[in-house]
């Protein structure tokens, strides 16, 4: 029993890792996203194109690679490991913490940026003409009135993401980031035990449970504005 | 002094002459309406009007305001367009309520906006109260005072379209323009949305309609202009127009529309 308490908490541990990567990358991802979707509609062409390009390159090679690269390549290009940075104060754990997230970040901000787009784009044009006749600005148009009917219709697409984000996190054990799987696999490894490997499974529905839950709340939220 | 003026208004779409240089002219508290077939320029007209569309060439003249000339680039800057939108409101076929708003909402958003830029700049401006007060006198006068804690999506076509006419109402404009008002609707409820135009009519508001509805334009228009290939063809009184017009395209196109 004691066993089992040791490793549920050790394990929180890990998946409070887990959950920082994970919110962190949300808060960072969300508005550098909606500023890549607004940058992949500019006018001015060249621009447009760089940007596209980009999330064109991000969408189409694998997290895993996009982590190693950021991880890694400092190391090669600079001759100066991501560990020696200077911000991260000779704090190992924290440099591979940053270099993951920064990672997380840009993909995720390129999936969302896509999603952000669509979700513009399928907004009735009647509804910023309405504003435009009332004599409100772009800004106030945008924030006043396209933004919530932006989130209603990126809901699924995003609750879809988000949860596939939680999961994702795992992949930050690659490059050394202490999370809840990392931990499960330290315990295999020196205490030959591989039950806590299959419980973090546990951890992870648990959450999204309560994501899912959140999700509901938002769309009945939502519902009440269209039938 | 006529209200409105516009001078050879000229609008291309790619090569597509939209509008080939359109004039006309209305006093104050007139009610216009334009008529023609689909694809004849008369939305592309309005909504030169109401700078939703910026049009090539020509001028637009409200009062002593000019508010538009094609020769000069100034014209088109996008704050010069804002403020010049407020002298024309413009009622949408597809009514474009803000669904997030409730019907309260709807009205004030604008105007609540505008009073908060109006603080930065001079301090004074229209309190709250006075701006819900508007709200609630024209909700009354369109008949839907009852309903200004609904929502868009709980009202019928023609609520949302009476709540769409005062929304459009609450910034006072020199022009209410209408852009087939009634096209979105059920003959049931046109009627009861021409009603409360005719209503705004003997309330002294200048009115541009685009519409479909012949028996409307004749019964409350004072002037009606007939739009064939993006040039007025007709122009005259309701009578004039109906009883005896002129052009073989007027008379088919009211053949085709009263039979």
């Amino acid at each position: 029993m004691s066993d089992f308490i040791n490793v549920t908490l050790h394990l929180l541990e890990g998946f409070g890792t887990t959950l920082g990567l994970f919110f962190l990358t949300l808060l960072f991802s969300i508005p550098f996203g909606l500023l890549l979707s607004l940058c992949s509609k500019a006018r001015f062409s060249p621009f447009r194109y760089l940007i596209r390009g980009f999330i064109y390159i991000i969408r189409g090679t694998p997290l895993l690679l996009q982590l190693m690269v950021v991880v890694y390549l400092p190391g090669i290009v600079f001759q100066s490991p991501l560990t020696k940075w200077e911000m991260f104060h000779g704090n190992t754990a924290l440099s591979y913490f940053c270099g993951a997230l920064f990672a997380f970040v840009i993909n995720y901000a390129c999936y969302f940026s896509e999603i952000f787009r669509g979700g513009i784009e399928n907004i009735p044009k009647g509804q910023f003409e309405a504003g435009e006749v009332l004599g409100m600005t772009k800004t106030q148009i945008f924030f006043r009135v396209i933004l919530l009917q932006v989130i209603r219709n990126i809901l699924a697409p995003m609750s879809n993401e988000i949860i596939t984000l939680v999961k994702d996190t795992a992949l930050a054990r690659t490059v050394s980031v202490v999370e809840i799987l990392f931990c499960a696999s330290e315990i295999l490894k020196v205490d030959f035990i591989i039950w806590p490997l299959f419980y973090t499974g546990v951890f992870y529905l648990v959450f999204n449970a309560l994501l899912t839950f959140l999700f509901g709340c938002i769309e009945k939220k939502l519902s009440r504005y269209w039938k | 002094m006529a209200l409105l003026e516009v001078k050879e208004l000229k609008k291309y779409f790619g090569d597509t002459e939209v509008l080939k240089s359109v004039s006309f002219s209305m006093e104050r508290g007139e009610v216009l309406a334009i008529i023609g077939s689909s694809g004849s320029g008369k939305t592309t007209l309005l909504r030169c009007l109401n700078f939703l569309e910026t049009a090539n060439s020509g001028s637009i003249r409200v009062g002593e305001h000019l508010l538009f000339d094609g020769d000069d680039p100034a014209f088109k800057s996008s704050s010069r367009i804002r403020r010049n939108r407020l002298f024309f409101g413009l009622v949408f076929q597809s009514f474009n309520l803000f669904p997030q708003y409730t019907v309260l909402g709807n009205l004030t958003l604008a105007a609540r906006l505008s009073a908060k830029d109006q603080t930065k700049i001079t301090g004074e401006h229209e309190s709250i109260d006075e701006i819900n007060n508007r709200a609630y006198a024209l909700l009354e006068r369109v008949g839907l005072s009852h309903k200004c804690d609904a929502y868009p999506c709980e009202l019928s076509g023609g609520q949302q379209q009476r709540v769409a006419i005062a929304r459009a109402l609450m910034l006072t404009p020199d022009i209410l323009c209408f852009d087939e008002p009634t096209s979105a609707l059920d003959p049931e409820l046109t009627k009861e949305v021409l009603r409360v135009i005719r209503g705004l009519k003997s309330g002294d508001n200048t009115m541009i309609v685009v519409t479909h509805e012949m028996e409307f334009a004749r019964n409350v228009a004072d002037k009606i202009i007939f739009m064939a290939n993006g040039i007025i063809e007709e122009i005259g009184t309701p009578e004039a127009i109906f009883e005896h017009p002129q052009s073989p395209i007027l008379q088919s196109f009211l053949n085709n529309a009263l039979n």
